[in-house]
């Protein structure tokens, strides 16, 4: 418990000690760090939703049918599948072969098969950065799934039956009975997922390692930190990482103390 | 809750139909790494996987005729088979690139000097020539051919066996495992005691310390990495394995700690008052009672922490370097997909060897996961 404590002391002081403004300055001046910015907006928007919705989805589906056990499982496993082990996965999906010949990655196979050209995917502005944000939603869904089908599993029986008394549609029932009461758990879904892409790293490290204008900030901090050794750029995008969790542990905090009492 | 009134059996089939939707959709990608893992190389570059199960038609890359030569009157012999470890069955062939259907199986072509070369259905061809074929370039052969699925472990071997073409995958596996078990380990000692004290017993401070262990679950580790390096630099851990362990316990242990607290909060209070009268000491509360009573909170925190570190690329490439001889599974594979990009069967059955251990853990204790997840988020 000490342990933590100090470190807790160290991860915020130290990172805190590092930053001078002069790096914020080479910070900003930087287009890709803007890159990162934006790039990390749109995965703080794309992924955490459909990740979320997908789970909605997937935890009301198979809740009603006699194998959704064994659905629930396999939705949920790429969970147990590293980033790294992910990002190879897809990338069999995104490969390209050149014209002419049988193309072996999926996607190109679809896409030729429906008169489309082979395309380079990860390297197709801007759609490439929304072929990263698939895998991790495809990682994330399980999640998102297993809390909130306990979640739904969790409203109150009656409320329900008095909503089919009363002559509603399954999805009306759906929309207007069980999403709000089980909206704080879907905030919480919600904020989970935000956390793990704003540390996101691994899938774009592996995948184009921020070329193709698909950088985001982790992976540029660890540009700046590992490979460039510039650590008070690196220190600075940190921080700026820091300030974007910040609200999320002030809700966190706060509601932990709620519960406390 | 198929008890409700007013299902309509339409509805359900369509259920039934999307559940299988998103399912096939979830599990494709991976089903597509473990078949092409099983795959030659040339069948990988040739062909999407989802073809590997099916009975393939297809052209054939060019094969070039070898075999002893052996003299039968005035003619000089080579025969053979053009496919001695599959079933393919040709149905067309030629001996150049321009006309590469121009025979049908069992014709015999006429090449020049009049040499002539048949290939039979099967695969088996005879070479016949009025010179000796010694010292002289064998013709190649083109075939249009039907292929059954055909799968190899052979992948397997050549990456954990082979130090070049698996670039050291065992060595990997092996670094990866050192990482995972004592950084699964060491936190659940040390958050125990935590976990207990914050939960169980009075003392000053301990909502601020709560307060603060929930605060850092949300902390991203990136702010920590170059203060704790500097830190283990300057204490004289260094990079290695102990100081992975170290950092790996530093970030796993907020989780930890809410984990089990949580889960020990709600555990009876009568039963820790009555071994307080007995006359029990804290130690012994916590021992005999709170740890065993805690095992579900400890399994799925385990599973949480081993996942977590097995599956971790950063801290290991933070604090164990880029060495070949410390990288681990994930490092490895980056590199992999840098340098061997186009080599899928090495990198399939790489990614496989990486992703096995955790997905058989999933599978295996798959309950504790989910109850620790509850754990968690749900409150």
């Amino acid at each position: 418990m000490f342990a933590t404590l100090w470190l807790s002391l160290t991860d915020r002081d130290q990172g805190g000690a590092f930053v001078g403004l002069a790096n914020y300055r080479t910070m900003m001046a930087d287009a890709k760090f803007w890159e990162a910015m934006r790039n990390n907006m749109l995965w703080l928007v794309v992924v955490p939703a459909m990740s979320t919705g997908f789970g909605l989805l997937a935890a009301q589906l198979t809740d009603r049918i006699s194998w959704g056990n064994f659905a629930k499982s396999l939705i949920f496993m790429p969970m147990a599948i590293s980033f790294v082990g992910a990002s190879v996965i897809w990338k069999l999906i995104y490969d390209t072969r050149p014209e002419g010949t049988d193309q072996i990655g999926i996607l190109n196979a679809l896409w030729v098969n429906m008169g489309g050209e082979p395309q380079q995917w990860l390297t197709l502005i801007p759609w490439n950065n929304f072929l990263l944000m698939v895998v991790l939603i495809w990682i994330q869904t399980g999640f998102a799934m297993v809390i909130l089908s306990a979640a739904l599993r969790g409203i109150p029986e009656e409320t329900i039956e008095a909503a089919i008394i009363d002559g509603a549609s399954p999805l009306q029932i759906f929309f207007k009975i069980k999403v709000p009461q089980i909206m704080s758990t879907i905030v919480v879904v919600w904020t989970t997922i935000t956390l793990v892409v704003l540390k996101i790293f691994d899938i774009v490290l592996a995948m184009t390692n921020g070329q193709w204008e698909t950088q985001v900030l982790a992976n540029y901090m660890y540009d700046k930190l590992f490979r460039a050794f510039d650590w008070g750029v690196g220190s600075a995008s940190a921080m700026v990482i820091m300030l974007l969790v910040t609200p999320i542990l002030v809700w966190n905090v706060r509601n932990a103390r709620k519960e406390m009492r | 809750m198929d008890n409700i009134a007013g299902q309509k059996s339409t509805l359900t089939w369509a259920v039934h139909i999307a559940v299988l939707v998103l399912v096939l959709a979830w599990v494709f990608p991976t089903l597509g790494l473990l078949v092409s893992s099983f795959r030659t190389s040339d069948q990988i570059s040739t062909s999407g996987w989802w073809a590997a199960l099916t009975t393939q038609e297809g052209q054939l890359p060019a094969i070039r005729i070898n075999g002893q030569e052996v003299q039968e009157a005035d003619l000089y012999v080579i025969e053979g088979g053009l496919f001695p470890d599959s079933d393919t069955t040709v149905t067309a062939w030629g001996t150049s690139s321009r006309a590469p259907e121009a025979h049908a199986a069992g014709d015999t072509a006429e090449l020049k000097d009049g040499a002539r070369l048949t290939v039979a259905g099967d695969g088996a061809f005879r070479l016949t020539g009025g010179q000796s074929w010694e010292g002289q370039r064998l013709p190649r052969v083109f075939t249009t051919a039907a292929t059954p699925p055909e799968f190899t472990l052979s992948n397997y071997t050549n990456v954990l066996t082979s130090d070049t073409a698996g670039a050291g995958i065992a060595n990997a596996f092996i670094n990866t495992l050192t990482v995972a078990i004592p950084s699964t380990i060491i936190p659940i000692l040390v958050a125990a005691f935590a976990a207990y004290a914050l939960a169980w017993m009075d003392f000053p401070g301990r909502s601020l310390l709560i307060a603060a262990v929930v605060g850092l679950l949300v902390v991203p580790l990136q702010l920590a990495l170059i203060p704790l390096l500097q830190l283990h630099n300057a204490i004289g851990i260094g990079k290695g394995y102990l100081g992975v362990w170290l950092a790996h316990t530093g970030f796993g242990l907020p989780l930890a700690i809410y984990l089990l607290r949580n889960y020990m909060v709600g555990l009876p209070r009568d039963i820790i008052e009555n071994a307080r009268v007995d006359g029990a000491t804290e130690f012994q509360i916590f021992i005999k009672i709170i740890l065993p009573l805690s095992f579900p909170a400890l399994a799925s925190f385990a599973i949480f922490q081993f996942l977590w570190t097995w599956n971790d690329l950063l801290i290991a490439l933070v604090f164990l370097g880029t060495d070949d001889s410390t990288l681990v599974l994930t490092g490895r594979l980056v590199n992999l997909m840098g340098s061997r990009g186009g080599q899928w069967e090495i990198l399939a059955t790489s990614a496989f060897v990486s992703i096995v251990v955790p997905l058989a853990v999933f599978f295996a204790m798959q309950k504790y996961l989910v109850r620790g997840l509850l754990a968690g988020s749900v409150k």
